[in-house]
C-alpha cells in the first residue's frame, strides 16, 4: 500500500505537510468506518488506501463490517435502488428484518470509538448503540435528490440522530436536524487505474488490445448501460465523421452476469457493424492499468451519461490531462465548468459538435485538459478526501465552530 | 531600512470544510431572499471558494452568484453586474452582502415581470464555509527568506494573507504590505503589493507577481 509520502508528487508537498498538521491534532484518536463489505464498490476501494493513511498519520483507524444474511442485503439492495430512485415495493416485514438485523449486529461489533463514520444505509441503525461521548457521522455514498419517501422517512429516524451526516454533492441534501457536510468522493492517483505510465507501456498495451492509434481517438469507458448512452455516442460520432479524421472506441466491462448489460452490448455493436472507425470493446472488471492506458492513448475522453451518481470516471480522464466531454448530470459538473475545464453537453448534437470543435482545435483542447488536471489536484485526489474526514473530525471534536484554529 | 525584520513573517494556510444548509434559489427572487438570510460564513464561501477552486483557471473575478446567474439563469447584464462587484472594497463580509442586496433589489425593482425559474438539478445551493488556520513550517525574517517562502508555501497559504487579511484588522490590508511597512518601513513593497487586484490574477499569477516586486527591491535592500 503506497505511503503518505509517495502522494507528494501529485497532490503537492504542502497538502501532506497539511495532512500531518491536522492529524497532529488527533493523534491516537480512534475513528471508526463501518460498512457492509470489505472488497468491491466504491467505500472498500477507498478505505482499502485510506485507512493505512491514518495509521501512518498517528491515528488509530478500525474498520467493522455489518453482517446479515441474504434476506437482509435483500432488503438493504432494496433501499440503496429506493433512495436512488427506482420505485421498490417494502412491506413491514423488510423494515422488521432491517431492525432485527441492526440489533443483531449490534451485540457482536465493537462500536467503541472517539468518531465513527457509518457508511450508507445498512448499518445506519447502530446509531442506537452510538456510546457516551462519541462522534457519529453518517456517511451517505447515494444520490438522495429522487429517494423513494418510505424508505427515506424510515432512515431518517435514524440519520437525525447522528452528529453530522456526509454527502457528496449538495443536489443530494435533505431535510435534516443535523448538520450536513459535502465531502466529494476521490480517485487515487497511486491506483493502477490512475497512476503514470511510460508512453512505450501505453503503447504496448494498445498494441496487445489491438487498438490501431493512425487516427486521433475518441474514447468512452463505461457499463454498457442504457444511462451511460452509448448509442448516443455512436449517433454523435457518426454525425462527425464526414468532416472528420478520427475513431471512436466504446470500451467497458465484460456483461455475462448482467442481461440488460448483454442487451445494450448487442445494440452497440449492431450500431458500429460496418463502420471501421468504431470500435467496441469488452474487458474484464480488473483491467484497470488497460483503463488506464487507453485513457492515456485518446485525445477526448466522453462521458455522455445520460444519469449519474458522481461519475468520478471524469476525474480519472481529467486526472490523464485529457480534454471531457460529459453529460451535465449528477456530480459531473462538480467536476467540470463548462469551457474551462471541460464540455458540458445535454444532446447528441452537442457532444457532436463539441467532439469536431475539439478535434479541430487541438489547442483549446489541451487547455481544457490541463485546467482539468488542475482541478482534480485541489479537489478529487484521495488526499482531499482523507484531509475533509480529518477537519470534520475536528470540527466535531471541537464542538462545532464556524473559525478553528489549529 | 533594515536587514531583518523584528516581527519574523509566520506564513500561516487556510483550510476550509463545506457545510450544505439546504436552501436553495430557483430564480432571482429566491436568490436574493438566501443572500439575505446569510451569515458570513456562506458569503465567504460563494465569494471566496470560487477565487481558490479555479486559481488555475483564466481569472475570472467572479462568485458563486454571479456565476449561477451568468451561466444558469443567463441573466446575461445581471451576471456581469454580478462578476463586476470589487470584492476588494468591501473590508466586511456583511458589507459585501449588502452590495450584492442592493443590485439584485435594484434588478428586480427594474424587472417587475415574471422570473426564469430554472429546472430542478440546476438550482443554486447555500453553503457555508468552515474555516481552519493552521501554521506552516516557513518563517521568514528578511526580504530573501520571505521569497523562498512565498517560492513554497501552497496557495491556500498566498488565499489566507492575500484575501482573507484584508477582512479583519487592520481591515482592507493584505497581510504582505503590512509587514513590508512595519517592519522595514518598506512604503514602496508595501504599495506595490497593496496595489495588485488580488481577485483580478490566478493565485499562481499572483504568487508570481509578489515575488517579482520583491525581487526588484533586492538591490536596495540593506545587507544583514
Amino acid at each position: 500500500m503506497a505511503k503518505i509520502e509517495e502522494y507528494a508528487p501529485a497532490a503537492g508537498r504542502s497538502a501532506i505537510e497539511e495532512l500531518k498538521l491536522i492529524a497532529s491534532r488527533l493523534k491516537d484518536k480512534t475513528i471508526l468506518n463501518v460498512n457492509s463489505t470489505a472488497v468491491g464498490g466504491g467505500v472498500a476501494e477507498i478505505l482499502n488506501r485510506m485507512l493505512p493513511l491514518m495509521t501512518e498519520l498517528g491515528i488509530k483507524p478500525r474498520w467493522e463490517l455489518i453482517k446479515g444474511g441474504e434476506d437482509f442485503y435483500a432488503v438493504t439492495k432494496k433501499f440503496h435502488n429506493a433512495l436512488h430512485g427506482t420505485r421498490q415495493e417494502l412491506t413491514p416485514a423488510d423494515f422488521q428484518l432491517y431492525r432485527d438485523t441492526l440489533s443483531a449486529n449490534m451485540q457482536t461489533l465493537n462500536l467503541d470509538a472517539d468518531i465513527a463514520l457509518i457508511h450508507d444505509p445498512q448499518p445506519a441503525g447502530l446509531i442506537d448503540r452510538k456510546p457516551a461521548g462519541a462522534k457519529w457521522i453518517w456517511r451517505c455514498h447515494i444520490d438522495l435528490s429522487n429517494r423513494q419517501s418510505d424508505v427515506w422517512d424510515f432512515l431518517h429516524g435514524y440519520v437525525s440522530r447522528y452528529d453530522a451526516a456526509v454527502i457528496s454533492a449538495p443536489s443530494f441534501s435533505q431535510r435534516l436536524p443535523v448538520k450536513q457536510f459535502q465531502v466529494p468522493p476521490s480517485i487515487d492517483p497511486l491506483a493502477d487505474k490512475n497512476k503514470e505510465l511510460a508512453s512505450e507501456e501505453v503503447a504496448a498495451i494498445m498494441e496487445r488490445l489491438k487498438i490501431p492509434l493512425d487516427k486521433p481517438l475518441i474514447t468512452q469507458v463505461s457499463r454498457f448501460d442504457r444511462l451511460k448512452d452509448p448509442l448516443g455516442v455512436i449517433e454523435a460520432f457518426k454525425k462527425i465523421q464526414p468532416y472528420v479524421t478520427a475513431r471512436l472506441l466504446l470500451v467497458g466491462g465484460s456483461a455475462d452476469d448482467d442481461p440488460e448489460g448483454a442487451e445494450v452490448l448487442a445494440e452497440a455493436r449492431a450500431a458500429a457493424e460496418g463502420n471501421p472507425d468504431i470500435l467496441v470493446l469488452c474487458l474484464p472488471p480488473t483491467s484497470n492499468i488497460e483503463i488506464n492506458a487507453i485513457q492515456r492513448a485518446s485525445a477526448i475522453i466522453l462521458q455522455k451519461s445520460l444519469k449519474e451518481g458522481f461519475g468520478l470516471t471524469v476525474s480519472e480522464a481529467l486526472w490523464k490531462g485529457k480534454p471531457v466531454i460529459a453529460g451535465a448530470v449528477g456530480g459531473i459538473p462538480l467536476q467540470i465548468t463548462h469551457k474551462y475545464s471541460g464540455i458540458l453537453t445535454r444532446t447528441i448534437d452537442g457532444t457532436a459538435y463539441w467532439m469536431k470543435r475539439l478535434l479541430h482545435e487541438p489547442a483549446y483542447a489541451k487547455k481544457l485538459g490541463e485546467n482539468g488536471r488542475e482541478h482534480v489536484r485541489e479537489n478529487f485526489l484521495l488526499t482531499r478526501h482523507l484531509r475533509d474526514y480529518l477537519l470534520l473530525a475536528l470540527y466535531l471534536e471541537k464542538g462545532g465552530q464556524d473559525f478553528i484554529h489549529i | 531600512m533594515t536587514a531583518k525584520a523584528g516581527e519574523p513573517f509566520k506564513f500561516c494556510t487556510r483550510l476550509t470544510l463545506t457545510e450544505v444548509t439546504g436552501r436553495k434559489a430557483y430564480n432571482i427572487g429566491e436568490l436574493l431572499e438566501g443572500i439575505k438570510a446569510a451569515d458570513d460564513a456562506v458569503i465567504y464561501h460563494h465569494t471566496h471558494r470560487f477565487i481558490k477552486q479555479s486559481h488555475h483557471l483564466v481569472p475570472e473575478g467572479a462568485n458563486d452568484f454571479a456565476y449561477w446567474v451568468a451561466n444558469t439563469v443567463q441573466a446575461d447584464r445581471l451576471g456581469e453586474e454580478l462578476t463586476a462587484i470589487d470584492i476588494v472594497r468591501y473590508d466586511s463580509l456583511a458589507a459585501l452582502r449588502d452590495a450584492f442586496v442592493g443590485l439584485l433589489e435594484r434588478h428586480l425593482a427594474e424587472n417587475p415581470g415574471p422570473m426564469r425559474t430554472v429546472a430542478p438539478g440546476r438550482e443554486f445551493h447555500f453553503m457555508r464555509a468552515i474555516r481552519f488556520s493552521l501554521p506552516t513550517s516557513c518563517a521568514a525574517v528578511d526580504y530573501p527568506g520571505f521569497i523562498e517562502c512565498l517560492r513554497n508555501v501552497s496557495v491556500s497559504s498566498l488565499y489566507l494573507h492575500v484575501f482573507e487579511a484584508r477582512l479583519r484588522p487592520p481591515y482592507g490590508v493584505d497581510d504582505f504590505s503590512h509587514w513590508f511597512r512595519t517592519n522595514f518601513n518598506d512604503e514602496v513593497v508595501g504599495r506595490e503589493i497593496s496595489r495588485l487586484d488580488p481577485y483580478s490574477y490566478t493565485l499562481e499569477g499572483l504568487r508570481q507577481r509578489i515575488i517579482r516586486i520583491i525581487e526588484q527591491r533586492l538591490p536596495e535592500v540593506p545587507r544583514g
